[in-house]
Parts: C-alpha cells; sequence; structure tokens
C-alpha cells in the first residue's frame, strides 16, 4: 500500500482510511495513535524515528509504506 | 563482522575429511569461504525454532551446506495440510513427529550434521537453557507469544536472531539482536491483540513463499557463520511475490526499546501469552454457555428445529467444503447483514474451527439477538464428529 499523496503523514492516512472505519480500526486506536503493531515508512524511514507520530511532512514524490506485524512461518 | 566461537572450543575439528572435501568442494574453491571457512560451518551450532515452512529450507539447505550441528524446536505432528510447503516432510511422513521427519531428511542429505532434537514448545523455563548452547537462532515460529520469547531471549543471551516471517504472499526478514543491533521489539513494541491478525491456518499461504523467505535467513545465518558479507540487521528486507519485489527499511535502534534500550525494564524472561493477550487454557464457563457441540447441532437440525445455521468463514473456504444447511455470511459482512437473520428463530454460528464465529456470535449478542450459540470447533469438528466425508483443509 503506497499512497502518494500531498500531505503531512497524518492527513494521508486519515484520506486513505475515510470511509473504511474497518482499516481505520486496524490501524490506530481509538484515541487515533498509530497502534504499536503497525508501522508507517515514508520511503525507508520509519515515521516514529522521523518526528513526532503522523506530524512528518510528506512530498508528492515520496511513498508512505504501511507494514503490519505478520507472525507466520511453522503452521 | 564478528564471528562465532563453539561454546564447546575442545571438540572444535580442525580438518575436513575426503569425503567433506569432495562434498562441499565448491565451496572450498570459493577463496570467500575455502577450507577455513568450511570449518567454521562445520562447528557451527544453529538453532531452529520450528521445523514447518520456514524450518524446512533452513534445515535442508544448512545441513546441505555442512553446518555442523542443528539444534530442532518442535512439537508438532506432519499432516497432510503441511505438504504443501514443508518440503522436509513427505507424504510417508504424515502422522510422524516433524522433528524426526526432519532429522531423517537432513540424514539423508548429509550424514554429518548432528542433530539436536528439542521435541518441546519453547518457554519461558527452557527457552535460555536450550538457546544458550548455541551461537545463531533463526526464528520460524507461527505465533507471537513465540516470537517474542525468541527474541527476549535471544537478547539476554547475546544471540542474533536471523528472523523471518510471512503471510499470504509477503515475508519479512532481518537479523535481531546481533551486537548492537535493533531488536524484534524495536521493530513491533507490542503485539497485536489476539484475533487481529490472521495466522497461516486462518489467512493461507502460498506455498513457495516460505522457502524463499527460509532461504533467505538461512543465507544470513551461513553469512553470520563465515563472517561474510552486508548482514540484514537494521535493515528489514520486505518481500512481495505477486509484485515479485524487494523492499528494504531502515531498522533503528529504540532507545526505549524495554530489553535493549537505555532504560531497560524486561531483565528476564516473561509470561508471553499473558504479554500477548492469549487467553489460558481453561475456557470461561460463560463461553462454554454459549456454545453448542456440532453433534447437538446436528440432532436440532435433524429434529426439524427451525434453526438458523450461519457460516461466517469466506466464500473460498464454503466451496471447499460446507453444511448444506448452513448459510454464508462471512464475518466481515455480517454487521451490515444483521437484517437477514430472523430475530425470531434460534441462530447457531460456525467457522473452520470456532475463533471466528465466537466473534460473529459477540457480535449478534451485542445486536440484541438472543440464543445465539457457537458451534464449537467449526465445520473441523463437524467433519470429526457428524459426518467424516466433510474435508478438512
Amino acid at each position: 500500500m503506497a499512497p502518494r499523496l500531498k500531505s503531512i503523514v497524518g492527513e494521508a492516512l486519515a484520506a486513505l482510511t475515510k470511509g473504511f472505519a474497518a482499516l481505520r480500526s486496524h490501524l490506530s486506536n481509538d484515541k487515533g495513535q498509530l497502534r504499536s503493531f503497525v508501522n508507517v515508512y515514508l520511503n525507508d524511514d520509519d515515521i516514529r524515528r522521523l518526528d513526532e507520530r503522523g506530524k512528518t511532512a510528506v512530498a508528492s514524490s515520496d511513498t508512505l509504506s504501511i507494514v503490519p506485524s505478520i507472525v507466520g512461518g511453522c503452521q | 563482522m564478528s564471528t562465532f566461537a563453539a561454546p564447546n572450543a575442545t571438540s572444535r575439528a580442525t580438518a575436513l575429511t575426503k569425503e567433506e572435501i569432495e562434498r562441499y568442494s565448491r565451496h572450498l574453491i570459493l577463496p570467500e569461504v575455502g577450507v577455513e571457512g568450511q570449518l567454521k560451518l562445520k562447528n557451527a551450532r544453529v538453532l531452529l525454532v520450528g521445523a514447518g515452512g520456514l524450518g524446512a529450507p533452513l534445515a535442508l539447505y544448512l545441513s546441505a551446506a555442512g553446518v555442523g550441528t542443528l539444534g530442532l524446536v518442535d512439537f508438532d505432528v506432519v499432516e497432510r495440510s503441511n505438504l504443501q510447503r514443508q518440503v522436509i516432510h513427505g507424504t510417508g511422513d504424515i502422522g510422524r513427529k516433524k522433528i524426526e521427519s526432519a532429522a531423517a531428511s537432513i540424514a539423508a542429505i548429509n550424514p554429518n550434521v548432528r542433530v539436536e532434537r528439542h521435541e518441546l514448545a519453547l518457554s519461558s523455563e527452557n527457552a535460555l537453557d536450550i538457546i544458550k548452547n548455541y551461537e545463531i537462532v533463526a526464528d520460524g515460529t507461527d505465533n507471537f507469544p513465540t516470537r517474542y520469547l525468541v527474541n527476549d531471549a535471544c537478547v539476554l543471551l547475546g544471540k542474533p536472531n536471523v528472523y523471518g516471517s510471512i503471510f499470504r504472499f509477503e515475508g519479512q526478514a532481518s537479523v535481531f539482536a546481533a551486537a548492537d543491533a535493533p531488536c524484534y521489539r524495536c521493530l513491533y513494541p507490542e503485539p497485536p491483540p489476539p484475533g487481529l491478525v490472521p495466522s497461516c491456518a486462518e489467512g493461507g499461504v502460498l506455498g513457495i513463499l516460505p522457502g524463499v523467505v527460509g532461504l533467505i535467513q538461512a543465507t544470513e545465518v551461513v553469512k553470520l557463520i563465515l563472517g561474510l558479507g552486508e548482514s540484514l540487521q537494521g535493515r528489514l528486507l520486505l518481500y512481495d511475490a505477486l509484485a515479485m519485489r524487494f523492499r528494504e527499511l531502515k531498522l533503528r535502534k529504540d532507545p526505549d526499546c524495554p530489553i535493549c534500550g537505555t532504560h531497560r525494564t524486561i531483565t528476564k524472561l516473561i509470561d508471553y501469552n499473558q504479554f500477548c493477550g492469549v487467553p489460558q487454557a481453561s475456557a470461561t464457563p460463560a463461553t462454554i454457555a454459549g456454545e453448542i457441540d456440532p453433534v447437538a447441532v446436528k440432532a436440532r437440525l435433524d429434529s426439524g428445529e427451525d434453526l438458523q445455521l450461519i457460516d461466517v468463514r469466506e466464500p473460498q473456504e464454503y466451496q471447499i467444503c460446507h453444511i448444506p444447511q448452513a448459510r454464508l455470511i462471512p464475518l466481515g459482512e455480517l454487521p451490515k447483514r444483521l437484517h437477514e437473520l430472523d430475530r425470531s428463530r434460534p441462530i447457531v454460528v460456525h467457522c473452520k474451527t470456532g475463533g471466528r464465529s465466537a466473534k460473529a456470535a459477540d457480535l449478534l449478542r451485542q445486536n440484541g439477538f438472543t440464543g445465539v450459540l457457537n458451534m464449537t470447533g467449526g465445520i473441523l469438528a463437524w467433519s470429526d464428529k457428524v459426518d467424516p466425508a466433510v474435508p478438512k483443509y
């Protein structure tokens, strides 16, 4: 999933989840904070390490990636 | 990059046999490996957690490559549904312990490899004692409690944790916890609540996928042993099989990480089921009260009772097998399709094993439906107890 939006990260995610309540609840908690088992990368950087969550600037040439934790391997 | 000394230095091999020189000749003529590197492989001790999808390619290739000692942790039995991807097991191994089947395959490929069997579930009580005897751990498990357990044990013992994980058509790989590298908790501080992320058993997995991801892990293991190249530490590799694309993300050590950060609050192994919110084995009376056995469902249907049997699985699962009287309403569609259900008639919901239908039953009760029952064990239990002609998948 890689939306290209001219916005700050939070707005980009809000735009993505607008109208998709189920997707929103997977990405953020009741307080609107990104869930700790879902990472968002701006290009190849984790936004948690870049700036306060959701406030990092995004240019139209940037790629946002949502990378959830997955666990399969054995069964 | 550092290399790793075997815990028992006195038993280190210092020469290769004639048979080994022939076997490993394509390694030996690589100047980056040579006899010295092959001896490092021969003296290496690697622990594979899980002898399943990821463990299969790991074990096959690491044994062929000449890793001297492979520890296997697994307590499972080979099932037919494993064979689509767990290539270390064959059709004749169905019903056999995976650890025995894997050991036999390894012996067939390379009798020089010593297999150490750990037929158990890795736990907070045994993990440190087992892992301390190995230099590198490759994690191929399939549940969050064990992922966090392996991570924490590796951080506490200072062992590199070669990580791989798969889901449907995608995989992730990295090397955690090696000298100053970020750990799994730096990547994902907390697991998702139980049930939110489907397992491969629920969500499916492309059979080839663990082969690719397991071999990325095997490659990292061999590089760590040989001290070659650029390790995946500090990087998260993402693999998308459908796009046939690899991507790489930066992975940084989290200064606030509770186990490897600057102010560590986890200094010993914890209760990982509790950490991951996994309910304890004993079911609560409330759950049992809302459950019904497949045999009882069959009896009620046969008596002509006007029961609404709702199958909340996905359409592709319904195609594989279904109960004739059942009506398909996938769990994800249920909130929008409540009006299709008759509130005056009893409702029984079922899925594959009972997990999704328990959520469906809760959802119906929250919306004012009464007399809602969840069929215990899902259609797999129906196959076991009512109609063996229904295939299990």
